[in-house]
């Protein structure tokens, strides 16, 4: 026993600590009655240049552009014309065919591991849409609906998740993290926020270059619990750099709600205010808010005036992989219930109140997409899926690309391994 | 040949489902992507398809048929013409196309390379009559970046006190007057941080050398070299580069304790996709900074605090530039082989004087580059020796020193005439006290000991 055991302390209440807890759990009814739903079009649109103090409200608002009829309102309405918007709604729909058809081919067998983004199709899409073509992009792994608003083939993407003879990553990869250099889109890094800093120095080089590309990020609510995170935002904010950085708030990191990364405190946007950074919390479903946020944190960057941190607040309709059963952690009707509803149905609608859209057409686009994703699957799976043989990328591709001139002692292994395999009569 | 349909899983949790409903039939001629089946779980109805082109010789489980366990053969294909058939789909698969023209959209730029790559190849002789300048290794470093800085202006410095301070250890100084506060750049108190910025902008094009200011803080770093840089060529099929410079003081100094005195060489030595260097002389110091700084690698460049202040010849050449990966022979010897790297030569060199007056001549080999290794200079001068002994600055268990004794075991074992010996520090956290720092460092004495051993005297 020590002094502090003593008696004297004994009239103390013991000490304790607050341990998050999600508000629903499965069996748990959902009920979303006391979810404030922020208004649409009530968040005014400060200048660009504003200094971040002057504009500290945005990290606990939220920009909303639409409103529940489906009508675009407010300042930060981009006035996009129904072409554009029509585009976006079958770049969503794309996406969230392309997710169904490859979380299809996991089980399956076709490829060992799939992550879908379904209810975050907007906060790709309507980002890819207010950046400029070249700027780049250091995504997540939930950001594939960049490289599809980008024009990237479907094809070339699942050949990746298939790692076959077509994946132009050679088999090294895992499934989803694409790479494409010509689409100014980064590769994907398996370990949390890295790309957070990678994006600030890649924007600080092309600023001392004196180019006038910017670079974007996106990382989740979850890791910005990281170290990378927060060192990203100090260069970020100390030499103004020319970067928009993400948060996508899908309230799940696997099975751990945002709570765990500081959501019940305060919101992920107001992150931005300690570093003096301009923060906007967005509506992530609304694909009008994320594309004007965007363009606004994009006209910032490019004018000079600093980066912006932007929280996309969304909803992760899915598992977190193909390796998570959420059904054991969530209700399975809180998606359903998800109180900002999802980016394609409020995207329609809107177009439907402009007169732009109808059903017919809607079920026309998606049987559309459904066909294309279909074909491209058809094209990658000829070039090979998971576990069938030898349509992969030949065994001595392994030893390539690990330094820029292969040394000796590589070029000895593999010359080995060929005569091995030569020998062995395969 | 036949190929196997099995019952899918739909989820992770499911073991069993209903083959609701068969869309082919016996005889039926599919190709990837066709509809065969519906199964239904208490989620989810979901169509199964066609891997591969082929013909439905058998549905061995009948429609409606429930509590199918997952991993049950439901179905055979033959494949038809399997070796044919893809070779076909794959010529004819366009290639899929950049959505922008290559000039616009090449982000991370690999640019031309504008001077002579530093290869893995023949060290350039330094020409006859060459005049050769007392330099210190602090000043030779500090050099080879200003002489890249004025070649190339992508290359920029970062970290901790480089500028204004001119240096935690002075190795930047007068960089700041030269450059200017865009080349030669303070940041915060985040190894983490700039490591991970400084990866970021060897993506976006630049030349950064990253200073630590010592090796010891990079552990907060490691994620990024090892993580990030080491595998930005291999893990974008060769489309993006990392060329950075990871550099700072690495091995024991003076009294720093545990944490601060520790050789990180062989941790990075392991690691496929990094260049790691550790120099001891001054003109090795310049000719392999510059070099790294032109590596589209990412390198781990390694120096010591207790080096800096000695000084050594550094020929006056407009461009002294040595090859990385090329081990040298720094003294020539016949009895026996003894190979280090770093501080290590230096010791080697002196023990080597030592035993020349005891008659025994020994060759000393400083490895310089540690990853890629040079084996064959190493391998040579044993199949001359047949006596090897090795000296390292750090401990001794999964070290450089087991590794060439790995080499020497695998590759040179018909030319030993002894055990090779390893002459490192001990194995435990270097403890402060002079006195016990001393005791647990690799020393002069503890190499000679260990060359009369393999020879036998």
């Amino acid at each position: 026993m020590t002094s502090q055991d003593g008696d004297a302390r004994r009239n103390l209440p013991p000490l304790a600590l607050h341990v998050p807890e999600p508000k629903f759990r499965p069996g748990d009814a959902v009920d979303f009655a006391d979810f404030e739903m922020p208004v649409a079009g009530a968040v005014d649109r400060p200048p660009t240049d504003s200094a971040s103090r002057d504009m500290a409200g945005h990290v606990y608002a939220m920009v909303r552009v639409l409103d529940d009829e489906g009508r675009a309102i407010g300042p930060w309405n981009p006035g996009l014309d129904p072409d554009r918007l029509r585009r976006m709604l079958r770049e969503m729909l794309t996406v969230r065919a392309f997710d169904e058809r490859l979380h299809r081919a996991q089980r399956q067998g076709k490829t060992s591991f799939y992550v879908s983004s379904t209810g975050e199709e907007a906060t790709a899409i309507g980002a890819a849409h207010a950046l400029d073509p070249d700027d780049m992009c250091f995504p997540s792994y939930r950001q594939q609906g960049l490289l599809i608003a980008r024009g990237w083939p479907l094809a070339d993407m699942m050949c990746q998740v298939f790692s076959n003879s077509g994946d132009r990553m050679k088999g090294r990869q895992m499934p989803v993290m694409y790479s494409a250099r010509a689409a100014s889109f980064f590769t994907i890094s398996g370990n949390l926020a890295t790309q957070y800093p990678q994006a600030v120095g890649w924007a600080m080089a092309s600023a001392i270059r004196g180019d006038t590309r910017i670079a974007a990020a996106w990382c989740g609510e979850g890791s910005t619990a990281e170290g990378d995170f927060h060192s990203a935002l100090i260069f970020a904010s100390v030499y103004r750099v020319p970067v928009v950085l993400t948060i996508t708030n899908n309230q799940w990191a696997i099975s751990s709600f945002s709570g765990f990364a500081g959501g019940e405190s305060t919101t992920f946007a107001a992150r931005a205010l300690g570093y003096g950074i301009a923060g906007l919390r967005v509506d992530g479903n609304d694909i009008l808010a994320v594309y004007a946020a965007t363009a606004w944190a994009s006209e910032r960057a490019r004018a000079g005036h600093g980066p912006t941190l932007i929280e996309q607040f969304t909803y992760r309709a899915e598992g977190h992989s193909t390796s998570d059963d959420p059904s054991r952690y969530r209700p399975s009707e809180e998606r359903n219930l998800w109180p900002l509803g999802d980016p394609i149905k409020r995207l329609a609608q809107h177009l439907t109140t402009l007169g732009e859209w109808d059903d017919e057409r809607h079920a026309a686009l998606e049987a559309e997409v459904v066909a294309e994703v279909r074909e491209a699957a058809r094209e990658a799976e000829a070039q090979g899926v998971l576990g069938d043989g030898f349509r992969h990328h030949p065994m001595e591709t392994m030893f390539e690309d690990v330094f820029e001139e292969m040394p000796k002692h590589l070029q000895e292994q593999r010359d080995q391994m060929l005569a091995e395999y030569k020998a062995s009569g395969l | 040949m036949a190929v196997e349909l099995k019952m899918p899983a739909l989820s992770p949790t499911m073991e069993e489902g209903t083959l609701a409903k068969w869309l082919v039939k016996a005889g039926d001629v599919v190709k990837p992507g066709d509809v065969l089946a519906e199964i239904e779980t208490d989620k989810a109805t979901m169509e199964f398809e066609a891997i591969d082109d082929g013909t439905v010789t058998e549905l061995l489980v009948p429609a409606g048929t429930e509590g199918v366990k997952v991993g049950t053969v439901i179905a055979l294909i033959a494949g038809d013409d399997e070796e044919a058939a893809p070779a076909a789909k794959r010529s004819a698969a366009p290639a899929p196309a950049p959505v922008a023209e290559e000039a616009a959209a090449a982000p991370v730029a690999v640019e031309p390379k504008h001077v002579a790559p530093a290869s893995l190849a023949v060290e350039p002789t330094v020409p006859e009559g060459t005049e050769m300048v007392r330099t210190t290794v602090r000043e030779a470093l500090r050099d080879a970046m200003a002489e890249e800085m004025r070649k190339d202006e992508r290359v920029f410095v970062m970290g901790e006190e480089v500028a204004q301070y001119q240096g935690a250890y002075k190795v930047t100084q007068g960089l700041l007057d030269e450059f200017g506060e865009k080349r030669v750049i303070d940041t915060p108190i985040t190894e983490y941080g700039f490591a991970g910025i400084g990866t970021g902008a060897a993506m976006g094009g630049l030349r950064p050398v990253v200073e630590f200011m010592t090796f010891n803080f990079a552990m907060q770093a490691i994620d990024h070299i090892i993580n990030s840089a080491a595998k930005t060529n291999y893990m974008s099929g060769g489309q993006m580069r990392c060329p950075v410079v990871f550099r700072g003081p690495n091995g024991a100094a003076s009294r720093v304790g545990a944490q601060h005195s520790q050789n990180y060489a062989p941790w990075y030595a392991a690691v496929p996709g990094l260049i790691v260097i550790a120099p001891y002389s001054a003109a090795d110091a310049k000719g392999l900074l510059k070099a790294a700084i032109r590596c589209e690698d990412p390198v781990v460049f390694l120096e010591n605090e207790l080096l800096y202040g000695q000084s050594f010849d550094v020929p006056k050449l407009d461009d002294h530039v040595l090859p990385i990966g090329k081990a040298a022979i720094v003294r020539p010897g016949k009895d026996v082989t003894i190979v280090s790297y770093s501080i290590g030569v230096g010791m080697a060199l002196d023990a080597a004087a030592k035993l020349a007056e005891e008659g025994i001549e020994a060759e000393v080999i400083d490895l310089r580059t540690l990853r890629p290794l040079d084996k064959a200079t190493v391998l040579e001068s044993l199949s001359r020796t047949n006596r090897m002994v090795v000296v390292e600055e750090g401990w001794p268990v999964c070290s450089i020193s087991s590794e060439i004794l790995a080499i020497a075991m695998e590759e040179g074992f018909d030319d030993l005439d002894a055990p090779v010996q390893r002459v490192t520090n001990i194995d435990v956290p270097l403890p402060y006290a002079a006195n016990l720092e001393k005791a647990a460092i690799v020393n002069v004495a503890g190499v000679i000991e260990a060359v009369k051993r393999v020879c036998y005297r």
